[in-house]
């Protein structure tokens, strides 16, 4: 009875593994497949003009989405000044002294803030941002992405001020250094490696947003650096050319969802590089 | 010989449970008191309550009256970081910053106690260093991460760092535990270098360790102080049955 259980576990395991590699391989060939397929349609549309020049008008050929590079990097950069701050102090706060009724219920709230569609968040900012503001604009898009940003920086930032030991805290507080001071300086510190991969990866993520921007920080042909003025982001660029009737306008949507994902894979890649630093738990 | 710390009716609890009953001890001043008792006996939480880093731990709870050249350090007016920075820590597990270089570790609390001249900062951290016998070992790597060090380097590089704020007590809990014996003796030899400056209380399982090197000894029992009195009174002559049991390796 022995060796025939023993052979029927052998099976069984043989089975589980080839299961497991198998959905492991069928991942990774359609992520393959999207981006080789991204690169063969983008690559061709990328030159020096691509990156410099403003996009040209219907009919006329070339040109570039130089003000959509510089709209996404505004429009991210507001969305990171709000919530970096307002993530990792909340995090603090759930981490250091959430275990009360009040904490449960912001934890909670970022749970559900977390599964809220993206575009329910573009109407929440167009209602709250656009609206009062008269017109859409650069801050009420950067606005609704750090919207985005904020549950997941939060939740991040907890979880990781959480796995620093306790024994940690009670060196410093046993220092005579005052509890504020250790939390910032050594508890933060000591989950800083992870937090700032958990901010990245929310970067990474709103970065590639598309539709809380459409009615927030909505388009512009040309080069904008105004915050209150509709700005030019690659995202809504894409959508918009991608659904031309126009073959160059989708080669320039080709072009940016290129350059989009070579973005995002750096930055991923940046904070997979600051895990693997050292000094970190 | 003055009293550096006069414990009184000191209660300290875990939720319900009582982990210290009506402790009462007196601690001389530049002297080594030792705590010797059972595991479980209550002699972490003891030295915790001299410190105020039991009150931190959630649910925990302390009563009566721990006063410091007199003065009350459970009073309402005492401010507990100020009682920190007289009465210095090293734990039972060595617990350096893990992202904190060997350099930062003994820096930080001279750092984040307010800022201090560089150099100066330089020159007491190589100081506490040396005084915890370390320095050889890590002179040349005082900018790599402390965590790379072994568990008794790492032991002596708490001591480091709690010496650089220079406390005026000194509280040891098992400070040798993790230790082989050269650096044990190291740890012994400097206790007995630093004890002209400072007031220790350290806490040990070992009787050969803590009749070395202390002048008194408090054996504690399920939480309660049993007896206390000079090391070698303690060691030669004890007047409770159950030190006497404890100390011959009967219990315990
Ligand atoms: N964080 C805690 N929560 C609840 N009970 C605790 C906690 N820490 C200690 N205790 C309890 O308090 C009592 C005293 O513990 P303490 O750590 O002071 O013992 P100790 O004498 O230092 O033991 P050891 O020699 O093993 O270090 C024990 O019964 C222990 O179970
Ligand atoms: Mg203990």
């Amino acid at each position: 009875m022995n060796s025939f259980s023993y052979l029927k576990r052998r099976i069984l395991n043989r089975f589980m593994l080839f299961l497991s590699y198998g959905s492991a391989a069928f991942g990774v060939v359609i992520l393959f497949l999207i981006l080789s397929y991204i690169i063969i349609k983008g690559a061709s549309s990328i030159n020096l003009d691509f990156f410099i020049k403003l996009p040209k008008p219907t009919g006329e050929t070339g040109g570039g989405i130089a003000n959509a590079i510089v709209g996404s990097f505004i429009v991210v950069g507001i969305a990171s000044l709000i919530a970096i701050p307002v993530g990792v102090m909340s995090g603090i706060y759930l981490a250091e002294f959430g275990k009360n009724k009040f904490a449960s219920l912001i934890r909670y709230f970022a749970d559900v803030m977390n599964g809220i569609p993206s575009i329910v968040t573009g109407i929440v900012a167009y209602v709250f941002v656009v609206v009062p503001m008269h017109g859409f604009s650069a801050l009420a898009g950067g606005i609704a992405l750090s919207i985005m940003m904020i549950p997941i920086i939060t939740r991040t930032s907890e979880e990781l001020i959480k796995m620093v030991p306790d024994t940690i805290r009670e060196a410093g507080l046993a220092l005579g250094i005052p509890q504020w001071k250790v939390i910032l300086f050594i508890v933060l510190r000591t989950a800083s490696t992870g937090i700032v991969t958990g901010i990245m990866l929310a970067v990474a993520r709103v970065g590639g947003e598309t539709a809380p921007l459409l009615f927030t920080a909505f388009n512009n042909s040309f080069m904008s650096f105004r915050l209150d003025q509709p700005i030019s982001t690659m995202t809504v660029l894409i959508y918009n050319y991608a659904s031309s009737p126009y073959p160059d306008w989708n080669a320039i949507a080709w072009g940016s969802a290129f350059v989009l994902i070579i973005i995002v894979l750096v930055v991923n890649i940046l904070s997979k590089m600051f895990t693997n630093t050292k000094y970190s738990l | 010989m003055a009293k550096k710390l006069i414990i009184e009716h000191l209660n300290a609890w875990f939720g319900n449970v009582q982990a210290l009953k009506d402790i009462n001890l007196d601690i001389e001043e530049n002297g080594v008191t030792a705590v010797i008792g059972p595991s479980g006996c209550g002699k972490t939480t003891f030295v915790r309550c001299l410190n105020r880093i039991h009150e931190v731990v959630d649910n925990a709870k302390v009563n009566g009256s721990v006063l410091l050249d007199g003065e009350n350090i459970y009073s309402n007016t005492m401010d507990p970081v100020l009682v920190r920075r007289r009465i210095g820590m090293v734990f039972q597990k060595p617990n350096p910053f893990p992202s904190m270089s060997i350099f930062e570790n003994v820096a930080a609390g001279i750092r984040l106690n307010g800022s201090k001249k560089k150099n100066e900062i330089a020159d007491r951290v190589e100081k506490s260093i040396k005084m915890s016998a370390l320095w050889d070992e890590v002179k040349d790597k005082l900018y790599k991460s402390a965590t790379a060090l072994s568990g008794g380097q790492q032991q002596r590089l708490c001591i480091a760092r709690t010496i650089a704020i220079e406390p005026e007590v000194i509280l040891m809990d098992e400070p040798a535990s993790a230790l082989d014996p050269i650096s044990t003796a190291r740890i012994e030899e400097l206790i007995q270098q630093i004890k002209e400056r400072y007031t220790i209380v350290i806490v040990t399982h070992n009787m050969q360790q803590a009749a070395r090197v202390s002048d008194y000894t408090g054996f504690f029992l399920l939480g309660e102080l049993i007896e206390f009195n000079k090391t070698s009174d303690i060691f030669t002559n004890p007047k409770d049955k159950k030190t006497e049991d404890y100390i011959t390796g009967r219990f315990g």
